[in-house]
């Protein structure tokens, strides 16, 4: 590990020197396996967060206070360290550009992490397939990488919307609420287009978007989805 | 009990197949349906990973990876198809 970022209060970013890496696709991701002294093993799946052309392996790992792996990676973790990794792995949760679009990516909590891989890899190949991002998170300050979204707003047009579902800042002029299918109705892009989705968050949220969406008439086969859920540990 | 999906056992299908396979089509043996390994229902917290079909609900595979063995068991599927690297 070179680097250890806060992102938020629950979130760590690693920022991973892997030798010999052969190079990754926007959304896969990479197994972690944690190896005791009495040979006890953990394995845990994490997306990887930097674009095929970073320099580095950034994973972005959520804080479970009941985690096994995830306290480890976050707290006693540091630069320097050596981690055990194997990847980078999946074929189907992948963006790249000839794949077309419109393109609309919809993430929840840290959903957002692939998302974060493949809008980076998006601007760093200079696409230009129309692109819309919708993001839940409880709050504002629960918001993963909000300064690099803020700049890929300002300088590059960036087409995000925020929902925020427990606490909203005074003023606030984003979604407030739950997806559900009338906030999906605003946001994607209409059916008739044939936009591909990738939604990436707890199994519930995506099953209300991807559920959402078909209602709304879209292709489930152009509707590629990622679960995970509290036992991510 | 909360459902991932097949993305979460890539690395062990990985190392079990030796070759990506999220992709690779499963056809249910109780139900018939062909659907992608990616979206296989998939249930960690049992000893091993179980994965099962998303539209019957009946067991898929089970794959357990322990002290460097890996050991899967497919006769939920019927047949199991992917491109050749």
């Amino acid at each position: 590990m070179a680097q250890l970022v806060d992102e938020t209060a629950q979130t760590k970013s690693l920022v991973l020197e892997v030798p010999g890496w052969a190079g990754h696709r926007a959304g896969q991701h990479v197994d972690v396996r944690l190896t005791a002294e009495d040979g006890y093993q953990a394995q845990r799946s994490y997306s990887i967060a930097s674009a095929p052309e970073d320099n580095y392996i950034v994973l972005t790992v959520e804080r479970l206070a009941d985690g096994e792996v995830s306290p480890y990676l976050t707290d006693v973790l540091g630069p320097g360290d050596p981690l055990e990794l194997r990847g980078p792995i999946g074929g189907y949760f992948v963006w790249e550009e000839e794949l077309g679009g419109p393109l609309l990516l919809i993430g929840g909590g840290s959903g957002v992490v692939p998302l974060r891989s493949m809008l980076r890899h998006y601007f760093a190949v200079g696409s230009s397939i129309p692109l819309r991002v919708l993001y839940s998170a409880r709050s504002l300050a629960d918001v993963i990488y909000r300064e690099e979204l803020t700049r890929m707003t300002e300088d590059s047009g960036l087409d995000i919307r925020f929902t925020l579902t427990r606490q909203q800042p005074a003023g606030w002029r984003g979604y407030a609420r739950r997806i559900d299918v009338p906030l999906l109705a605003e946001v994607a892009f209409p059916s008739d287009e044939d936009p591909l989705v990738y939604i990436c968050g707890p199994t519930a949220f995506v099953e209300a978007a991807a559920q959402g969406l078909v209602g709304l008439g879209h292709d489930p086969s152009k509707i590629r989805t990622e679960r995970f859920g509290p036992t991510g540990g | 009990m909360e459902a991932l999906d097949g993305n979460a056992i890539a690395g062990a299908l990985l190392a079990a197949f030796g070759h990506e396979m999220t992709m690779a089509s499963g056809t249910c043996a109780t139900c018939g349906q062909t659907n992608m390994l990616a979206a296989l229902r998939v249930y960690l917290r049992a000893p091993g990973a179980v994965a099962r079909c998303p539209v019957c609900g009946e067991v898929a595979l089970v794959l357990i990876e322990a002290r460097g063995v890996v050991c899967v068991d497919v006769r939920g599927l019927a047949a199991l198809d992917y491109e050749s690297p």
